[in-house]
C-alpha cells in the first residue's frame, strides 16, 4: 500500500472514511482502467470512431478539395446500387474469388495430404510452398508482371512449349483476371497447406486403424474419415479466403491499376479510386459500409458454423 | 516394391509442386543479373552468360532505397514495440485484474476484429488530416500517421490474454508478498513467462507491417516518407523503358531480408499460423 500512498487520488480517498478493503478494491479498478487506456485510445481513435465517422459521411456529398460536405441522405447508396461501375467491381471480385479459391483449396489439400506422412525432405518442401506467402505482394507482383510479359514472358514461353498460342495476359481484358487468379493461387497456397496440415494432425490415428480393420481402401478412408473430420478446417480456410479476396488490392494496384477497361477493378480498388483519386469521400464511405456489411455477414456465418462444428476435437 | 513406387511418385509430385513455387523467385534472380539484350532474348535463357551486377547499382541509385529501408524498419519496429506494450498491458488487465465492465470491454475489443481495415481508411485519413492542422508532426505524410493507427491490436491482446491466463495464481500471491506492484509483476514475471506468445505476436506484427501497402500508399506523399513497398511501386512506374534487369534487382533486395527472417524463424512462423490462424 505504501507504494500508492503518494498518489493524489489515494490521498483524496483517505479524507473520507473508507475501509481498507474498499480502498484496495478501488485501486484494483483504477489499475484495470489504466492498463487498458493506451490500447483503448488507439482503438477508439482509429477503429471505433472511424466506423461511426464512415457511416455519417456516407450520408453526405463531399469532394474533399472542393468545399464543404452537403447532406445527401441515402443518395450515395442509391448512386452506388445503380452504378454500373459498382456492379462491375462486385462482379470482378466474385470472379476473382470463384476463380482462385476452389482451385487453391483443392491443390493445397492435395499437397497437405502428400506432406502428412513421415517423409524425407519434408521441411524443404514446406519451406518452398510457404515462400510466396511470406514475401511481399508488391515484390511478387513485379516479378509476375515480368512473367506475364506479352512478348518474352516466361508464361507465354511455357504455353509455346505446349504448342499453345501466346496470350497478352495483363493487356487483354479477357486474360488479366485469370492472370491475377493464377498469382493469387500461387501466393496463398502455402498458408492453406499449413492450416490443412494442422487440421490433418488433429485427426485421431485410431479412427484410421479402425476403418482399416473394417477393410476400407484408401479412397474410402479419405471419403469417410479424413474429409468429414476436416470440414471445420475446410470451412475456416474457405471463409478466410473469401474475406481476403474481398479485401485484395495490392496486386491489382501494382499490376493492372484496375484495367484493361475495368476488367480487374475489384471492390477495394474501386473504393481507392473513388476516395483517393477522385476524392468522393461520401461515396467512398458508402462503399466502405457496403464492404463492411459483406465481410460482417461472412464473419457471422463463419462464427456460427465453426461454433457448431468444432465439437469432435 | 509398391511402397517404393508410391514414395517415388509422392516425391515427384511434391518436387514438381515445389519447383512451381520457387520458379518465379529463380526467374527474378536470373533476370536481375542479365544484360539488357539477354533479358529480351527469346526463348528465355536461365543462366546469364555474364553476371551484370550493374543492375543492382542502378536500382539502388535509381530511387532512395536506403531511405525507404530506414523508414520501413523504423515503422515496423515502432509498431511492433507499441503493439507489444499496449497489448501486454491490456491483456494483463483482461486476464488478471477485476474491475467493473471488464467483460463488456473485452467483447468490445473483440468486435473490432470484425472491422476490415479498408473500412476505416477514409475516416482515419481525415482524422490525420485534421490532426495535421493542429501539429504538422501528427498529420499525413509523417511517421506518426504510419505508426499510430497500428500500435494496438485486438487480436494481439486476445492472443496474449490466452497466454497470461495459463499462469498460476500462486505466482501473483508470491509476487505481492515480495512487494511487487502490478506493473512489476507484469514486467518481471508475466512477460518473461509468456515469451512464446510475445514472440509470435512480434513476428507477425513486424512482417505484416513490413509488407503493408494500402495505408502507406494513401498517407505518404513525399519520397522521404515512403516505405520499401511503396518505393518499389513507384520505381516500377519510373522505369518505363523496360529495365527489367534493375526492376528484378530491386525486387530481390526487397524480398531478400524477409526471406532470411523467414528461414531463420520458420518454425515459429508455421506454429504461429497453425495454432492461431493468423493471416498477415
Amino acid at each position: 500500500m505504501t507504494e500508492h500512498g503518494t498518489r493524489p487520488w489515494i490521498n483524496l480517498m483517505t479524507v473520507f472514511p473508507v475501509s481498507l478493503k474498499q480502498r484496495r478494491q478501488w485501486t484494483e479498478w483504477l489499475a484495470g482502467y489504466a492498463f487498458l487506456a493506451p490500447s483503448f485510445i488507439i482503438l477508439a481513435v482509429f477503429t471505433y470512431f472511424p466506423v461511426a465517422y464512415a457511416l455519417g459521411l456516407s450520408f453526405f456529398k463531399w469532394r474533399i478539395m472542393r468545399g464543404e460536405p452537403t447532406f445527401f441522405g441515402l443518395g450515395n447508396y442509391e448512386l452506388l446500387l445503380t452504378s454500373e461501375d459498382f456492379w462491375q467491381a462486385v462482379g470482378n471480385t466474385i470472379y476473382f474469388a470463384v476463380g482462385a479459391i476452389p482451385t487453391g483449396m483443392a491443390v493445397s489439400l492435395f499437397i497437405a495430404l502428400l506432406l502428412n506422412r513421415p517423409l524425407r525432405a519434408r521441411t524443404i518442401y514446406r519451406t518452398a510452398f510457404f515462400l510466396p506467402t511470406v514475401t511481399s505482394m508488391v515484390a511478387v507482383s513485379v516479378v509476375w508482371m515480368w512473367i506475364y510479359h506479352p512478348d518474352v514472358g516466361l508464361m507465354n514461353y511455357l504455353l509455346n512449349l505446349l504448342h499453345l498460342p501466346s496470350i497478352r495476359w495483363l493487356n487483354d481484358p479477357r486474360w488479366a483476371m485469370p492472370a491475377l487468379i493464377i498469382l493469387g493461387v500461387w501466393k496463398g497456397l502455402g498458408y492453406n497447406v499449413i492450416i490443412y496440415l494442422a487440421g490433418l494432425q488433429n485427426i485421431p490415428q485410431h479412427l484410421y486403424e479402425a476403418a482399416q480393420i473394417d477393410g476400407a481402401n484408401r479412397w474410402q478412408l479419405f471419403r469417410h474419415v479424413t474429409w468429414p473430420l476436416l470440414t471445420p478446417t475446410t470451412f475456416l480456410i474457405l471463409i478466410m479466403a473469401v474475406i481476403n479476396s474481398f479485401q485484395s488490392f495490392t496486386e491489382f494496384h501494382v499490376m493492372t491499376q484496375g484495367g484493361p477497361i475495368g476488367s480487374t477493378t475489384v471492390i477495394v480498388y474501386y473504393l481507392y479510386q473513388q476516395a483517393f483519386q477522385q476524392f468522393n469521400m461520401g461515396y467512398g464511405s458508402a462503399l466502405a459500409i457496403v464492404l463492411f456489411l459483406i465481410i460482417l455477414g461472412l464473419t457471422l456465418i463463419q462464427n456460427k458454423m465453426l461454433g457448431s462444428k468444432v465439437h469432435y476435437q | 516394391m509398391i511402397k517404393r513406387l508410391e514414395s517415388l511418385s509422392i516425391h515427384t509430385l511434391l518436387t514438381l509442386g515445389a519447383l512451381a513455387m520457387v520458379l518465379p523467385f529463380a526467374w527474378m534472380l536470373s533476370t536481375s543479373l542479365k544484360s539488357q539484350s539477354e533479358v529480351f532474348s527469346y526463348p528465355p535463357q536461365w543462366i546469364p552468360s555474364e553476371l551484370i551486377w550493374q543492375n543492382y547499382v542502378r536500382a539502388w541509385q535509381g530511387a532512395p532505397f536506403a531511405r525507404y529501408f530506414l523508414n520501413s524498419i523504423v515503422i515496423a519496429l515502432a509498431v511492433t514495440l507499441g503493439t507489444l506494450i499496449t497489448g501486454s498491458l491490456a491483456a494483463f488487465a483482461f486476464a488478471r485484474i477485476r474491475f467493473p465492465g471488464r467483460d463488456a470491454l473485452f467483447a468490445i475489443y473483440l468486435s473490432s476484429m470484425m472491422i476490415p481495415h479498408q473500412m476505416t481508411i477514409i475516416p482515419s485519413f481525415l482524422v490525420l488530416r485534421n490532426l495535421g492542422d493542429i501539429s504538422p508532426a501528427l498529420g499525413l505524410d509523417t511517421y506518426f500517421a504510419l505508426i499510430a493507427p497500428f500500435v494496438a491490436s485486438a487480436f494481439g491482446i486476445f492472443l496474449l490474454r490466452q497466454s497470461f491466463l495459463t499462469l498460476p495464481n500462486e505466482l501473483e500471491d508470491a509476487a505481492i508478498l515480495d512487494g511487487c506492484g502490478k506493473l512489476g509483476f507484469l514486467w518481471r514475471i508475466v512477460i518473461p513467462l509468456s515469451r512464446p506468445a510475445l514472440a509470435t505476436l512480434a513476428l507477425f506484427t513486424f512482417m505484416g507491417n513490413w509488407n503493408s501497402y494500402l495505408w502507406p500508399l494513401i498517407v505518404t506523399n513525399s519520397n522521404d516518407m515512403r516505405t520499401v513497398q511503396i518505393g518499389l511501386r513507384y520505381f516500377v512506374g519510373q522505369e518505363t523503358a523496360s529495365q527489367w534487369g534493375s526492376l528484378m534487382a530491386a525486387a530481390v533486395f526487397i524480398t531478400f531480408p524477409v526471406v532470411i527472417v523467414y528461414l531463420v524463424v520458420q518454425k515459429q512462423f508455421v506454429q504461429g499460423i497453425a495454432g492461431t490462424g493468423i493471416k498477415q
